[in-house]
């Protein structure tokens, strides 16, 4: 895996075989076995009950990565020749992914509200042809799905814990690559649906261009890939700055551009409003703790000593992702392109947190721009499953209805759905005793303790600014006349609804009695370096 | 808790054994009415044995709370347990814990005592009524808010209970809401109310600045050491809170209209517990009014304000729940009037509290029962004779009649006594102005009081032709009695024995032997002449003489007093109309200046929107060129730090 920086320390030494902790890495090796094995089911398994098969592997396989995660939890080293850090904040996010995509993966498995499922029934067929329409009326669906949302589950797995640039590259391909196919595997509005893949592939490609040409310039700064030889060579400040400087910020653009941040956001509302949307709700959610995962750890761990170099830019990035979103999503007329603004504000509000560096909480001795970010990340991601999940049960005779003005008067028909969906757009907008608030208390808090109180007016501000568009939608929904032809609210199977009910239960807990969980995040605040 | 005025400073102790389960207090209740208002229809059959079985429960616990309480000393009886802290963030903590203590206990026993007595008797009451589930969900959901309230140890928990009953009390007078009236009532209590509450939260807010606290705890401890000005800004607007929950005067118009709710709820509500509320802040609040002389006063003065007020408008009243809630509003006067003597009179304000729970909380069912025999009248003039045809509801109504109005040894005797004693004690003008309204005050409780029962169960039948008056079922009628005991015998167990005041000590702090200004034998015979000529006028005027069927004319003093003395058109002329004109000249404002304001920078947001909305042109080379030219800010960003 990191074979640059192993021939590097090992150059004049005899051949090793490198020592792999297999049970430390047990969570990545158990999801990407279940897709590798979903792999076989697809090439040998019969067509019928394949669904079912995958859906049951898939996520029996995630609980099994899950708990084993909380078995390592507490661990504190890196293991396999120094490619993965088994640390507090890797569990935590790792955790936090894999629960993240249960509901995701149910989801993606709901059959009863579109004939044959959310996917196409092959993605290879061209859109609108005589193959596709036979397809169609065999009403099957391609269940390829499931082990390419675990191959991306486990790259997310790997990349918040990957200790070299190497192997988080490695990570970021894995988990991007399944990601462009998925979002192209749409039943409905197929075009837009290729459309958004292929966007979010070149983009990603060229990001990943960024990110790879970030990798080489600090392997010509510091004469390594590893995170800790990094911050070595920063500290005793060896080398030319100029490869330093140039590397970090190349670096950055690749995770920012994962993270959705102003000015490498673009991508962003075009695919979320392309892709299926359990896959947007997927994506939008994991993607980002797992980039947010990883940035944390190049700036903490890597480039620590440069934090006063970063963390000026840092600010600017965020002031502008958070305007860009916020105020961007003031005209959207689409909910999932005003969601998908939304979570570009919310990466702007996550990236004040990060700014608070290595404040340390002086009672729990909590590294609070760790430990804010890590509650955020949890609260975000499941806020995020449930309104794009919502999303999937407003339906017409196209399919999802996801013009606004196709919302109004939804409380009318389906007072519950209205309901839930309002308890997302008031947590989205922080509204107290709903996750939304306690995250964004922590993250600001966090901020004014890294002397970034600027930055936290402008936050609250724009958290101002957000919240018009969210209640838009709830005054949408609850006071004006339904439309005489709009849509219905469709019933979804167990799937959908347990899926729903989940992210419901975590968003109002983590509202109410959140000291559990901020205390676990306080706990996993550290890094190994 | 440490008060500064208690004898011995009292710690509380960590709940253990029994009073662990203080939660469940709160839980259970709670439970219920999520069951029962979210179990929806299928929860129709068993809705109303939930309902009661879960006060119940929590009378149990309380019960047995208090025998523990009993078996321990004086000053290890207050008990705290920590739920939960909300947000811990470095020196402040925003924490959920509940307070069991004398005090509390007290309210524990009333509420969910009287509390069962009342579910029991609604299951009766709302047989027929089709959404008889829905009144037992809001019904335990106003116990439990009721129980957070008095439980909370601090007055931001304080808070979330007090929204909570008010909340419970907007449902249950609103719960015919398909009669517009009703709903008009609820809704001018939930704004009067409203007023209140902005006194509480206004009151929360300069205990945070001042003290940096919100706690009981925190709170008393910085009251020592406070300025006097703090305090009585503090003391000023948990009374304005107080006289929205508990209908006292300047806010008390909405107690009348409350009486639209099924009667079980003015009898729970809006007689025996939430409405007394405003007694238990002021007493519960003691170190902040000890220190605060000024907010004291006006305490004692609102409360003799509203014991007139309320008597007065009690003498005219031909609705007989009406009469009941004037009696009401003016027996809480008597508390509040209490509570703002100081240490002397707390005691005295929770023993009147607890006594006149029972017996308005009877009376209450009583004119239910009347009004179930009765088609649902409520017209006094149009019942009469009513004794001989409900002897249950007559002879538990007669108890508490005797209670109310005084007469020894019934209930009230000892407790109203006291307080027109307290009222007597000290110097300059205040005993006499004070002690002469709270005796006056009882010469016309007799009065009304006796107007009320003998124009029900006596003199001639003036019924309507429709109506053909009954028993209620055993299922009320066995409420009625259990009451009617209380009404007998509680002010006997707790009053000459002094147990009560012993009890409160701890919390209310002692107060030394203080004589009235006039002796007590004069005062007690003082009051029971008043009493009997009360009694007598209106023997007099209501048996002696027929009773019109149509309300005559009235003297100028008797259509005031009818139309709750013009407070209604006092309202109107003096808040509503202003604020008519206000509300008119602020929408100008709003379109002229605010809007212009607000919709230029929308406007400004929106425009800005836009143009960056066109950036997004869906081509995704203008995409990568956008991500490019960020990479270079990015990259010359860094390198220009370095410089």
């Amino acid at each position: 895996m990191s074979a640059l920086s192993v021939s590097a320390t090992f150059a004049a030494a005899e051949f090793q075989t490198p020592s792999i902790e297999y049970s430390k890495l047990m969570p990545m090796l158990i999801v990407f076995g279940v897709a590798l094995v979903g792999v076989l089911i697809e090439a040998f398994m019969g067509r019928t009950g394949r669904h079912q098969v995958q859906l049951i592997l898939s996520i029996a396989g995630l609980v099994a990565a899950f708990v084993s995660v909380t078995m390592l939890a507490g661990d504190n080293q890196i293991a396999a020749v120094g490619a993965v850090a088994v640390d507090g904040p890797a569990l935590f996010l790792q955790g936090t992914i894999l629960l993240l995509a249960i509901p995701g993966v149910l989801t993606m498995a709901e059959r009863s509200l579109d004939r044959g499922g959310v996917f196409t029934s092959a993605g290879s067929s061209t859109p609108g042809s005589e193959h596709e329409r036979v397809l169609t009326a065999t009403g099957v669906t391609q269940t390829e799905v499931f082990p390419l949302t675990m191959f991306a589950v486990g790259g997310m797995l790997l990349f918040p814990a990957a200790n070299d640039l190497l192997t988080m590259f490695v990570a970021l391909e894995v988990l991007s690559l399944p990601l462009y196919l998925l979002c192209g595997l749409a039943r409905r509005r197929r075009l837009l649906s290729q459309e958004a893949s292929l966007k979010y592939f070149l983009l990603g490609a060229f990001s990943s261009a960024f990110f790879l040409y970030g990798i080489a310039l600090l392997y010509g700064y510091s004469g390594t890939v590893r995170l800790s030889g990094i911050a070595e060579a920063v500290s005793s400040n060896s080398g030319s700055d100029t490869l330093l400087m140039t590397g970090t910020a190349l670096l950055a653009v690749g995770l920012l551009f994962k993270v959705g941040a102003a000015p490498f956001h673009s991508w962003t509302p075009d695919v979320y409003q392309g892709a299926p949307t359990p896959i947007t709700g997927f994506m939008a959610a994991c993607t980002k703790v797992a980039a947010f995962g990883a940035l944390l750890r190049v700036l903490y761990v890597g480039l620590g000593g440069l934090a006063w170099q970063w963390e000026p830019v840092m600010w600017g990035v965020a002031i502008l992702t958070m305007v860009v979103g916020s105020v961007v999503a003031l005209t959207q007329t689409d909910v999932k392109r005003m969601l998908a603004y939304s979570s570009i504000a919310h990466a702007g509000f996550i990236l004040t947190g990060l700014v608070a560096t290595d404040t340390v909480d002086p009672d729990t001795g909590a590294v609070l721009g760790v430990s804010s970010v890590l509650f955020y990340l949890l609260a975000y991601g499941f806020i995020t499953i449930g309104a794009f999940a919502v999303v999937t049960l407003v339906r017409d005779a196209g399919g999802e209805a996801t013009h606004l003005s196709q919302w109004a008067g939804l409380a009318r028909r389906s007072p519950l759905v209205a309901a839930v969906f309002t308890l997302f757009l008031a947590a989205f907008a922080g509204i107290p005793l709903t996750s939304g608030f306690t995250g964004k208390f922590a993250v600001f808090s966090a901020a004014i303790a890294g002397d970034a109180a600027p930055l936290v007016v402008i936050g609250v501000v724009m958290s101002a600014v957000a919240a018009f568009f969210y209640f838009r939608v709830v005054v949408l929904m609850f006071f004006n006349a339904p439309a005489p032809d709009g849509p219905a609210v469709a019933v979804p199977s167990p799937l959908t609804t347990v899926a729903i009910t989940l992210s419901v239960a975590v968003t109002v807990l983590l509202g109410v009695w959140p000291t559990q969980v901020l205390d676990l995040a306080d706990r996993a605040s550290q890094f190994v370096r | 808790m440490p008060t500064i005025l208690a004898a011995e400073t009292t710690q509380a102790a960590d709940a253990t054994g029994v009073f662990a389960l203080s939660w469940l207090l709160i839980a259970l209740p709670l439970l219920g009415a999520a069951v029962l208002l979210l179990g929806g229809r299928r929860t129709d059959k068993f809705g109303h044995l939930l309902g009661t079985a879960m006060p119940f429960a929590a009378f149990v616990i309380g019960v047995v709370q208090f025998v523990a309480m009993l078996g321990r000393d004086p000053e290890n009886r207050t008990f705290s347990q920590h739920l939960y802290t909300w947000l811990p963030v470095g020196s402040f903590q925003v924490d959920a814990g509940l307070l069991v203590d004398q005090l509390s206990m007290c309210f524990v026993l009333l509420i969910t005592g009287v509390g069962t007595l009342i579910h029991i008797y609604s299951i009766g009451y709302m047989e027929h009524d089709p959404d008889r589930r829905r009144f037992f969900g809001y019904l335990n959901l106003f116990i439990a808010a009721m129980l957070l309230l008095v439980l909370a140890d601090s007055y931001l928990l304080l808070y979330v209970g007090w929204e909570g009953v008010g909340l419970a009390s907007y449902l249950l007078i609103g719960f015919w809401s398909y009669v517009p009236e009703y709903a008009a009532a609820a809704k001018k209590a939930f704004v009067a109310n409203r007023v209140g509450d902005f006194g509480l939260s206004i009151a929360i807010m300069i205990m945070f600045a001042q003290f940096g606290s919100v706690s009981f705890d925190g709170v008393f401890a910085g009251a020592d050491g406070a300025s006097e000005g703090a305090l009585t800004a503090i003391g000023l607007m948990l009374l304005l809170a107080a006289c929205g929950k508990s209908a006292q005067f300047p806010l008390q118009s909405w107690l009348g209209d409350a009486m639209a709710g099924p009667t079980p709820v003015s009898a729970l509500i809006h007689a025996a517990t939430m409405v007394t509320a405003g007694v238990y802040l002021i007493v519960r609040s003691a170190p902040v009014f000890n220190g605060a002389p000024d907010a004291q006063l006006v305490v004692v003065i609102v409360g003799a304000i509203t014991l007139i007020f309320g008597a007065i408008v009690g003498t005219a009243k031909d609705d007989i729940k009406k009469a009941l809630a004037a009696s009401t509003m003016s027996q809480i006067g008597y508390m509040m009037l209490a509570a703002g003597l100081g240490p002397i009179g707390y005691a005295f304000a929770i023993f009147h509290l607890l006594t006149h729970g029972f017996f308005k909380a009877g009376m209450f069912l009583g004119a239910g029962s009347v009004m179930h025999g009765m088609n649902n009248q409520v017209e006094m003039r149009r019942f009469g004779g009513i004794s001989s045809v409900m002897k249950i509801t007559w002879i538990t109504f007669g108890l508490g009649w005797l209670a109310i109005i005084g007469v020894p040894p019934f209930s009230g005797f000892w407790s109203k006594d006291k307080i027109i004693e307290a009222a007597f004690v000290g110097e300059g003008w205040r005993p006499w102005v004070f002690g002469g309204a709270a005796l006056i005050g009882a010469g016309v409780t007799a009065f009304y009081m006796t107007r009320l029962f003998l124009m029900t169960f006596h003199g001639e039948r003036r019924w309507t032709d429709d109506v053909h008056p009954h028993e209620s079922p055993k299922i009320m009628t066995i409420p009625l009695m259990v009451l009617a005991i209380g009404s007998a015998a509680l002010g006997l167990i707790l009053g000459p024995t002094n147990a009560l005041v012993h009890w409160l000590e701890p919390v209310t702090g002692a107060h030394g032997e203080e004589a009235p200004v006039l002796s007590v034998p004069v005062l007690t015979g003082l009051t029971l002449l008043l009493i009997a000529v009360g009694v007598a006028w209106a023997y007099s005027l209501y048996v002696r003489q027929p009773v019109p069927e149509v309300a005559p004319a009235g003297s100028v003093l008797t259509r005031a007093a009818r139309r709750d003395l013009y407070q209604d058109a006092v309202n109107e002329s003096l808040l509503m109309r202003p604020g008519q004109y206000l509300t008119r000249f602020l929408v100008w404002f709003d379109n002229r200046v605010v809007d212009g304001a607000v919709n230029g920078l929308a406007a400004l947001l929106g425009g800005t929107s836009g143009r960056f909305r066109r950036l997004q042109t869906g081509f995704v080379r203008s995409y990568a060129l956008s991500m490019f030219l960020g990479a270079a800010l990015l990259v010359g960003a860094m390198l220009l730090v370095r410089l």
